[in-house]
This record gives C-alpha cells, structure tokens and sequence, in this order.
C-alpha cells in the first residue's frame, strides 16, 4: 500500500467516544488534562460531547458529571492549536445545542444519523454550514446497508451542505473490504471538494487496517481515541495509527511520541475498567450491535442474571440501531423469564 | 337516533385517510368534507364513500358552507397552512382539531386534560402536540397524579417508514413540542423527547419508553395501579395500546414501556404513531361532542 506524502487529518475521540466507557463521569479537569496533552501532541481535532453527542445527558443514556456547554468551553480554552469538534444526533440533540456549541467554540459540528436516515439531519448540517463551520455528514452503523445505499445517503449530506462525510462503523464490524467498497463509491461519486473520513471500533481488531484500507479507497480523516477510549473495545487506537501512519511516510503533523505520552500518562489512568477487546465487545463486532450498549448489557446482566454476550447477540438479531439502550433491559427481562 | 356532529378532514394523504375510516365508525361524529388543494387518490376515496370534497383548500369549504356546514375540522396538512385554516373555520364556529405542529392552540393529550381544557372557557383550536406525545404523556400524567415528578423524559422508536418527509424536516419540532407538552401536560418539572428511527423489515411496532424521576422514592404500588388503569384508558380508542412489562421501579426511577399497535385502517398496522394521532384526534372530537350534548 502506498499512502507515502498523504495529508491525514486524525479526530481524537476519547472526550466523546470515551465518555461511553466511563458512563459519562469524566470531569472537567481530567478532560482538560487530556487536552492539553493531546494539544502538546499536535492532534489537530478532538471531539468533546457527551457519548451520544450534544443534548444526550438523559436517564437513558447517563447523565454527564458536567454539561456540555461546560466541557465544551473548558477544552477549548485549554487547547492552543488543536481545535475543537462536537458530535449532534438529531432526534436527540436539536439545533438550539448546536447554536451553544458554536458559541462555546467548536470549529467542527458533526450530525450523525443512522445511515439510512440522513433526511433527519438537513436543519442542523445547512445550520452548521452556514455559521461557516466544518460540517461533517456521520453516517452511523454503515456495515447495515450496501455502499449504492451509502452512497445515496451521503448525497443527501453533501446536499444539505456538509463538507466532510463519514463511514461510520459503530458496531465495528467491518473488514477491510467491506470500508474499500465504501469510500472508493464515496470517493468515486461526491464531489471531489467533499472531503471522506472513517470511524472505526477496535471490536473485531479491525481499528488499524480498516483506517488504513479508508485512507487507500481515498479518505483523508480518521477517527481514533488515545489509549482506544471508547465505546466497546475502544476506537482505533489513535497513537497506533499516527505511528503507523508515520512508518507508511503520510502525513498527521503529529508528535507520536507526545501522543503515547497523552495515552499512557494522560487516558490510561482515568479508565474506570481496561477498555480492551473482551468477549461482548468481540460479539458486538462479530454479530454487528451498536458499541455503546456494551455497559447496559453488563448493568442488565447484574440485575437480570442473563449472560450480557447473549443480550447483545440478540440486540444485533433484531436489527437495533444507535439509540435503542431502552430495549436492553426488556430483553434481559424476557430472557431471565424464558430461564426461570 | 342520536344527533351526529359533523365534520371536515383538512389534508387527504394518509393521515387524513386513516381519520376518515375511524370517523366512519363513530356513533357521534359524521365525515362529511374531505378538503384537499387537487385531485388525488384520498379525494377519490371520500367520493366513493360520499363525502363532499373540496380541491381549493379550505376556500372551497368556506363558499359552500352554507350548503353544508360542520362543526369540527380535522387539519391533517402542515404547520405552514394551519393558522390559516384555523382562522378561516373559526369565524364559521367550526371547532378545530389540529393534528399538525402548529399549535396555536391548546395542547390536548384527551384522557389526561381535555377534559380541564374545556372546563375554563370553551376553545376553538386544539393541538394533539405528536405522536410521541400521545403515546407518552398519559403516562407521564398517571406517575404525575400519584406524585411529583421532577424530570420525565420519553424514547419513541419507530420505523422508518412511518416517518413522513414533514416529521424528517424539522424533526427538532418533535423534540421540542413533546419535551414541553411532557410537562405542560404530562406534570412532570422538566420533560425530555428523545427520537430513535429503526429502518429494519418487517418494520417495527413503535414502542416508547417513559422514564420518571419522582421526587420521594417511588411508591410502586400505586404507580403500577395507576399506570396499568392509564393504559386501560388509552386503549379505549387506541386498542393496539400495551404495556410490555410491570413498570420497572428502582428508587426514585420509574420506567415504563408501552408498545403502540395500529388498527391498520388505511395505515398500516406497525405505524401505531399516526394511528394513535389519529385515534387521538378523533377522541377528541368525540368527547367535545359529547360535552356539547349534555350542555343541550
């Protein structure tokens, strides 16, 4: 593979993403610690939000240590070049969050709809491209459906306004292939201005070599998360990917060894378990469930006595998409009654 | 013979088609205009079963109302018409019932306020607020009534193709409209909507979750009997309605799940989130006549 002289944008996630593994509890100074460790490695962009984006705090999801408006105008005052991204899932969060983001800073509004439903985010991409912010288009869960159908969704974005779309593999279930066949449709048909990015879960150990395989098919942003914080079995790791990125010879602008420093000294000591690829993080990418569901599946598992492996399993059998924690505990539920 | 009520349904895509099948049925409201702005297949249909129909808007309703008048509309078009509609047949004394997220008037979720709505002073326009809310708030209402509630919030998911191009336009409406009739109707101190769209097939049922954060711990007794009498309530003119399991009850949390299943008049059965709008608006139409009755 040659990606030699290649410009790579790297999106840090582990402020968002990472939210999900720590229920939401990381506080403000631990998120501005972090930061500022990420911004000494010279990550260009780091996502801040809570996991399920702008307006998650809820009973269903968690309720965050902090709002979002105030981890969003913590980071950014600490940061010197990195700059500052948020997540937004209409149906969640509404345009209002937007507004308070782009006040507190952000330079980055990614809307994220599951990837057949982009129709839901034309209010908040042609609002974020007209505040004059990089708007990025984040199609979630997109090993669902066939790269014609991505495509056709992407277009919806790119029409609203966005200038960046996302591959997202929120189950991370993907192979290689499957994010070849993607960004090279992507690449092949949006206009050539758009820009393509991939974000993968590490849950089939897949994070690495399908950012690679996204970059080759044409993608110029990858997501990752130092020290992998993340939801299931973590994001790319994000250190191994600008090391391996430098190897390669492209170009992320990044310090690694500053970078492992962020994670091994920054991210590791505030992870409340080992992020790592366990058995249920392994059947969310194997059978294709949302990674976030992960730790109801285990909370349901405390209450219910039923093996949270097998809840996922099933949450990936009934074809479940992002947002869809609320169904966890009637499953679990269902099952004890099926055993008793 | 009991005196009917007679009404217009405003919009004949498949909303409004759903709404004439269950005015059909009822023993006190008589469809007798379906209004659209052209021909169409919905315009056809209420011919067939003897409407009147209008293809110049509500205007076509206005110059023949002498003719035949009626004393409820359902608007089952858009936001954007709405008000004007509503200003139109409010100056003929026609009562509208608005199933669109206008709402000019009044928020009406019918077993939990209409009946207090039309108490203080008779309204003409009344908003069925969204589906979301429909099928959640009479929850929220039946915690509420037992005691206070500081925060509720609802999930609603539902499939992909019950979502029309309206709802996906502006989908921040529906957060919004349901978050503030949670409180202003469901009791709660503070609400919050949150939309899950699922595209799988077959379609899925909508099911909605209501979580309730009481201020004391909750007392589950009386909140499971007073949840379990709500959704005997709703499911008076929403049959499909169900709840799937006890309300689970941990401290001060509350959480319940219902599953909302259509009649499958016109829509079909999985999209219980227009059928309970529908459903909805006719109860409503339906206890105002009533009302109106025993007023003599």
């Amino acid at each position: 593979m040659n990606i030699q002289g290649r410009k790579i944008t790297l999106h840090d996630m582990s402020l968002r993403d990472g939210m999900h593994p720590q229920r939401h509890q990381i506080s403000v100074d631990q998120m501005v610690d972090i930061a500022k460790a990420l911004d000494a490695a010279k990550v260009p962009l780091i996502e801040v939000t809570h996991g399920d984006g702008l307006g998650g705090a809820s009973v269903n999801y968690g309720f965050p240590a902090h709002t979002d408006q105030e981890y969003i105008t913590a980071v950014v005052n600490a940061v010197s070049t990195s700059k500052v991204s948020a997540l937004l899932l209409p149906g969640i969060g509404t345009v209002d969050h937007l507004r308070m983001a782009a006040d507190c800073g952000i330079s980055t509004i990614r809307v994220a709809t599951h990837c057949t439903e982009a129709n839901v985010s034309r209010q908040h991409i042609n609002l974020g491209h007209k505040m004059g912010l990089d708007t990025v288009g984040f199609l979630m869960m997109a090993h669902m459906i066939s790269p014609e159908e991505i495509l056709e969704q992407a277009k919806l974005m790119e029409s609203y306004g966005a200038n960046c779309i996302y591959c997202t593999d929120s189950a991370g279930y993907m192979l290689p292939d499957d994010v070849t066949e993607r960004i090279a449709l992507l690449r092949a048909e949006l206009a050539p201005e758009t820009e393509l990015g991939f974000h993968g879960h590490h849950n089939m150990a897949m994070g690495v070599a399908n950012s690679l395989a996204a970059i080759e098919a044409g993608a110029n942003r990858i997501d990752g998360s130092a020290a992998g914080l993340g939801a299931g079995a973590g994001n790319t790791p994000l250190e191994a990917m600008a090391a391996v990125l430098d190897r390669m010879g492209a170009e992320t602008g990044i310090d690694i060894f500053k970078l492992m420093d962020a994670a091994e000294d920054h991210v590791l000591p505030i992870m409340d378990e080992p992020v790592r690829l366990s058995r249920d993080s392994l059947v969310l990418g194997y059978a294709g469930a949302y990674s976030s569901f992960l730790l109801f599946a285990k909370r349901a598992q405390a209450k219910y006595g039923v093996p949270s492996h097998q809840i996922l399993l099933e949450m990936a059998h009934r074809k479940t998409v992002g947002g869809q924690e609320d169904l966890i505990e009637d499953i679990a539920m269902e099952m004890a009654k099926k055993r008793s | 013979m009991s005196k009917k009520f007679k009404a217009a349904i405003i919009g004949p895509g498949n909303i409004g088609t759903d709404l004439l099948m269950k005015c059909l049925r009822s023993d006190i409201i008589e469809p007798v205009w379906m209004v659209g702005i052209e021909e169409s297949a919905g315009i056809k249909r209420a011919q067939e079963y003897g409407l009147r129909v209008s293809t110049d808007g509500v205007d076509g309703l206005v110059a023949a109302f002498a003719e035949a008048p009626v004393d409820f509309a359902f608007d089952a078009t858009s936001a954007y018409v709405h008000a004007e509609n509503s200003r139109k047949l409010n100056e003929l004394g026609v009562m509208m019932i608005d199933l669109t997220p206008a709402a000019i008037g009044p928020y009406c979720v019918p077993p939990v306020n209409l009946d207090s709505i039309m108490a203080d002073t008779p309204k003409d326009n009344v908003n069925m607020v969204t589906c979301g809310g429909q099928a959640t708030i009479p929850l929220v209402a039946s915690v509420s009534r037992v005691q206070a509630v500081a925060y509720a919030e609802i999930v609603a998911t539902v499939a992909s193709k019950s979502v029309g191009m309206g709802t996906r336009d502006n989908i921040d409406e529906f957060t919004r409209t349901t978050s503030a009739a949670i409180a202003q109707v469901g009791g709660a101190d503070e609400g919050k909507a949150i939309i899950v769209i699922n595209p799988a097939e077959p379609p899925l049922i909508m099911r909605d979750t209501v979580h309730c954060l009481t201020k004391e711990p909750a007392d589950a007794e009386a909140i499971t009997a007073s949840v379990k009498e709500m959704v005997k309530e709703v499911q008076t003119y929403v049959p499909g309605y169900r709840l799937l399991n006890d309300p689970i009850i941990d401290g001060t949390r509350v959480t319940i799940t219902v599953e909302v299943e259509g009649l499958g008049d016109f829509l079909p059965k999985y999209a219980g989130n227009l059928d309970i709008m529908t459903a909805a608006g006719l109860k409503t139409a339906e206890m105002i006549a009533r009302r109106k009755l025993a007023a003599g």
